[in-house]
């Protein structure tokens, strides 16, 4: 496993002082981070405490947002939206190769397809996947990239249950064989806590929890309960994961 | 798991057929009115031409309609035979066929050329759209004494009418598609790293397609609409040139033959257009069926 000490190297993504309004309102406030290279990092907060804004500042795709402050990020990033985003006009192989050319690249798409259990679907247009399997064409064309750093702004949001797991554990893999810095962008306290070596939490504007996951020793109970109480959520069945106690 | 004092009732979804009801008077589901259509008949579309086709044989066979003002079916067909083998029709059928065709063909490039231009540039569509949404705003027939001085009577001034008919409906659909194409779309060719062409080729253009096929198929329809007046106005040759002259001769099964062939048209090409339009779109079957 990936020793958790990683600060002597490079961060990958370095901000300071980022700042972003909408219209008046500050929604990012002066923001200080730095996600070291190789590390899988969850970032949690309320709906509009600005989680995707800082993701979409980060993908450089917040045009037209005011703003300040500075931010470095690696040459390739990819991104995973909450919905899958396949061109329904393309099959599922040409949709994973967008953006992708040389000679090689039809192999890494169909190698990446097989990565993420899609293989023999490369032929299969968009619209005969099922959600879980666009959201996996969806990783294996951010994989097929190469990225250093994997921005990913909700993908299981809109999955089942049963498939979200699944996903959990692809997605943990897949980061452990790649090893990019992964900055996940979720609401759900246990798939933070599952997923990441790092939780951070987004409030007014600023991180107001960075917190170590530990893999071996931690306690799943703990860290959720520090992340509710941080979000603000003091519900007593809330406390403990599990079926929720009868009233 | 979880058990609620009145658990069993939350279990009614696996229930089979032979299962006793949880609730002694529960009664039975009982199917809600269906509201939509239901199935299609088969042979639908065709059953109502058919019938009318049907009453209009049997009218005329009883002697219930006037045959000077309308001929029976068969004498249509017969006059139509007689036409096509000894007349003119197929000289006037080609003639129009070559009017439609050239205005057809400016129309459509002219319709790509400018919806592209104006989609895809701010200055091309700050000098383009309102130019056109002017245009469109006047019925193009009413050009027509205005093209007739500019172009002389001929041959000229009809292309072009059918032209303008035909760039209208193309133009502004695909405008509309063109700058309707999802901003997600757009975000994603952004973090996939498309280049400006890349872009425009992989993503605007496949995804306006089909605003694209509506503008077409109103275009090709606009085209026929566009050759009845145009025929009508001072030819020499065509098939409107030959309803005309059969008005005036009161000759009314001409006249029907006519207006078949002009339908045959309509119907031939929106086939064709819709053909086009399923290869090419193929994409969007799975998506109906």
């Amino acid at each position: 496993m990936a020793p958790h000490t990683q600060q002597l190297t490079r961060p990958a993504v370095r901000l300071r002082g980022l700042t972003r309004s909408f219209e008046g309102r500050t929604v990012l406030d002066g923001l200080d981070l730095d996600l070291p290279a190789g590390q899988f990092t969850a970032l949690l907060g309320h709906s509009g405490s600005g989680k995707s804004t800082l993701l979409r500042a980060i993908a450089g795709i917040d045009h037209g947002v005011a703003g300040s402050g500075t931010l470095t990020a690696p040459e390739r990033v990819s991104v995973v939206f909450q919905d899958s985003r396949l061109l329904p006009w393309r099959r599922v192989l040409p949709n994973v190769l967008l953006g992708l050319d040389g000679k090689d690249a039809e192999e890494r798409g169909r190698a990446a397809l097989a990565e993420v259990g899609l293989a023999g679907r490369e032929r299969a247009w968009p619209s005969e996947l099922s959600g879980g399997e666009a959201q996996r064409a969806a990783l294996a064309r951010s994989l097929v990239r190469e990225p250093e750093l994997l921005l990913a702004d909700e993908p299981f949001g809109a999955l089942d249950a049963l498939t979200r797991i699944k996903m959990h554990g692809l997605l943990r893999q897949l980061w452990e064989r790649h090893r990019p810095s992964v900055l996940l962008v979720t609401h759900d306290v246990d798939e933070a806590i599952v997923l990441a070596d790092r939780v951070l939490v987004l409030s007014r504007g600023r991180i107001e929890v960075d917190l170590a996951v530990e893999r071996e020793g931690g306690s799943h109970g703990e860290y959720r309960a520090r992340l509710l109480h941080a979000l603000g959520v003091t519900d007593a069945g809330a406390a403990a994961p599990g079926p929720p106690l009868r009233p | 798991m979880t058990t609620t004092p009145t658990g069993t009732t939350t279990e009614t979804t696996t229930a089979t057929p032979t299962a006793p009801p949880a609730v002694e008077e529960e009664h039975q589901v009982r199917r809600r009115r269906r509201l939509s259509p239901g199935k299609r008949l088969p042979a639908g579309r065709i059953a109502g031409p058919l019938l009318v086709l049907a009453l209009w044989a049997a009218a005329s066979a009883a002697g219930q309609l006037d045959p000077g003002a309308i001929p029976a079916p068969w004498t249509v067909v017969e006059t139509g035979i007689r036409l096509w083998t000894e007349g003119t029709l197929p000289n006037d059928v080609l003639t129009s066929l070559g009017r439609a065709g050239a205005g057809f063909a400016i129309g459509l490039t002219a319709g790509i050329v400018l919806a592209l231009a104006s989609g895809l540039s701010r200055i091309g569509e700050a000098l383009i759209d309102g130019s056109v949404q002017l245009n469109r705003a006047v019925p193009t027939l009413g050009l027509i004494p205005l093209f007739i001085l500019w172009l002389g009577i001929g041959e000229t001034f009809k292309i072009a009418i059918i032209a303008i008919v035909v760039y209208v409906p193309i133009y502004l659909n695909t405008h509309a598609a063109l700058s309707g194409i999802d901003h997600r779309f757009v975000e994603l060719a952004e973090v996939q790293g498309l280049s400006r062409s890349a872009f425009v080729r992989q993503v605007v253009v496949p995804g306006a397609l089909p605003g694209f096929f509506v503008g077409l198929r109103l275009g090709v329809t606009g085209s026929w609409l566009g050759l009845v007046v145009l025929e009508q106005i001072n030819a020499t040759s065509g098939l409107g040139y030959m309803m005309f002259q059969a008005q005036n001769y009161g000759r009314t099964d001409v006249i029907l033959v006519g207006l078949v062939v002009y339908g045959l048209f309509g119907l031939v090409s929106d086939t064709a257009v819709r053909a086009i339009e399923r290869r090419v779109l193929s994409w969007r079957r799975t998506l109906s069926s």
